[in-house]
């Protein structure tokens, strides 16, 4: 059976360990795989743009000795005809090995997956699932500090909106001796059914705050996400809010000198640009990590390195 | 039509209070041409009131639907004026064709061919779009 990655929880535990630990493998080792998938092929299908997913993709694929082809927007491709994604799938799955796909509607990689050939991975459904941030983050997570439980994680921002929060608590919440902190206005606040699902019925703890710097001393991790301006009622309350979940040097200053700082990128201003130099700030070595877990998941899907469940 | 003697049809009875109508409309009984019966709020001894439906004739009923819009329904099929068979009914884990996804930025929305599917969601009371997983 043909399998396919379209929500983190497709994965067991056991098989996201697998595939962070090949991950680590290939960053310490890139030479050891660079002709590991010679003569195949990714298709990139992106019906929205999404030039750094994009580019991640086919620099995994690349660094495999693999080759890549597709479409970076849906303009360019046949769904600017009116072709539906069964359609495209079922006629570029004979063309490639695997599918990275991304798409605005919701469940568009899912109906991908039912008529495809070859391997479907889910590169970001509008604002429903992007597993390949979580696994990066994960990886992020797992190579800067070592391990994947006992840490307290400050997630801040937009979480309401913000599908890479909660793919990253579902995925988060099932490591042991995890607690939480909520850190967002309250306009912003984690939706009723997320915490309902991924906090109240794991019985994982977890407080909220309206205030970063309250909290700052308490995290080992510090997940930022950006508010938009778009997601307020009124202008005013977001030009009074959005400066206090902006990360500066001050704010950073009664933070663990080992606090992580994770962002998923692209980053507008919630992160000053002086908080960059900090030994803590790992948001580009977090984008680089996503390459190699990339490489890592496109060689499982493959069938070219076994990941025990 | 002597609503006690169905001859060849079904009786759906225990249908929650108020639900008949709601079951008529979505079984699409308004489209038949056979006798049909709505009956509303009788006294029940387990349900307190209830709402009864009669049909006869043999058409096609989607029992799916009759589970989700009122799961402790009983379905008697009668043949020349006998119950031969009674079944209960429970939720469905999945409608198929039943309920329309009302998210906007769901693939079903856009989609060619695509058919609606509801899942039961792991609380056993509410479905969610098998795509896109917003609640019905
Ligand atoms: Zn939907």
């Amino acid at each position: 059976m043909t399998r396919h990655l379209l929500n983190i929880l497709d994965l067991s535990v056991g098989e996201i360990d697998g595939l962070l630990r090949l991950a680590s493998e290939i960053y310490d080792r890139p030479a050891d795989y660079r002709d590991a998938c010679r003569h195949q092929i990714l298709a990139t299908l992106f019906f929205e743009p999404s030039t750094r997913t994009r580019l991640s993709f086919e620099s995994a694929m690349l660094s495999l000795g693999g080759n890549v082809l597709g479409f970076s927007d849906a303009a360019s491709s046949s769904a600017r005809k009116g072709e539906s994604v069964a359609d495209t799938v079922a006629v570029v799955s004979g063309y490639a090995d695997v599918i990275a796909m991304r798409h605005p509607k919701e469940g568009a990689p899912m109906v991908a997956a039912a008529h495809s050939l070859v391997p479907v991975i889910n590169a970001g459904d509008g604002g429903h699932y992007h597993p390949t941030q979580t696994l990066t983050d994960l990886m992020t997570v797992r190579r800067e500090k070592g391990r994947l439980s006992g840490l307290t994680v400050g997630l801040c921002g937009d979480l309401k909106f913000g599908r890479t929060v909660h793919s990253l608590l579902g995925a988060l919440t099932r490591y042991g001796g995890m607690r939480f902190v909520l850190i967002s206005p309250d306009e912003l606040r984690l939706p009723e059914f997320v915490r309902r699902n991924c906090l109240d019925a794991t019985g994982v703890p977890y407080t909220e705050s309206r205030s970063l710097e309250e909290v700052m001393g308490e995290l080992d991790l510090l997940y930022m996400t950006r508010v938009q301006r778009e997601r307020f009622f009124n202008e005013e309350e977001y030009l009074r809010l959005k400066d206090s979940y902006v990360l500066t040097p001050e704010k950073l200053r009664s933070a663990k000198p080992d606090m992580l700082i994770l962002h998923p990128l692209p980053r507008v201003n919630e992160i000053s640009t002086e908080v960059d130099a900090d030994p803590r700030a790992c948001y580009f070595r977090q984008a680089h990590y996503g390459r190699y877990v990339r490489m890592a998941l496109i060689l499982a899907l493959l069938g070219k390195e076994k990941i025990e469940p | 039509m002597n609503i006690d003697s169905i001859r060849d049809g079904y009786v759906i009875d225990h249908i929650a209070a108020g639900k008949a109508m709601r079951l008529y409309q979505m079984l699409g009984l308004d489209g038949l041409d056979c006798p049909v019966a709505v009956i509303k709020n009788v006294p029940s001894r387990k349900l307190g009131r209830k709402d009864i439906l009669k049909i006869d004739s043999r058409v096609d009923l989607d029992l799916d639907v009759i589970g989700y819009v009122s799961p402790n329904a009983t379905v008697s099929v009668i043949r020349d004026g006998k119950v031969t068979e009674k079944r209960h009914l429970a939720m469905p884990q999945r409608l198929v064709g039943i309920l329309t996804c009302r998210n906007p930025r769901c693939i079903t929305t856009t989609e060619q061919g695509l058919r609606q599917e509801f899942v039961l969601s792991a609380d056993g009371r509410t479905y969610c779009c098998k795509y896109c997983e917003s609640p019905a």
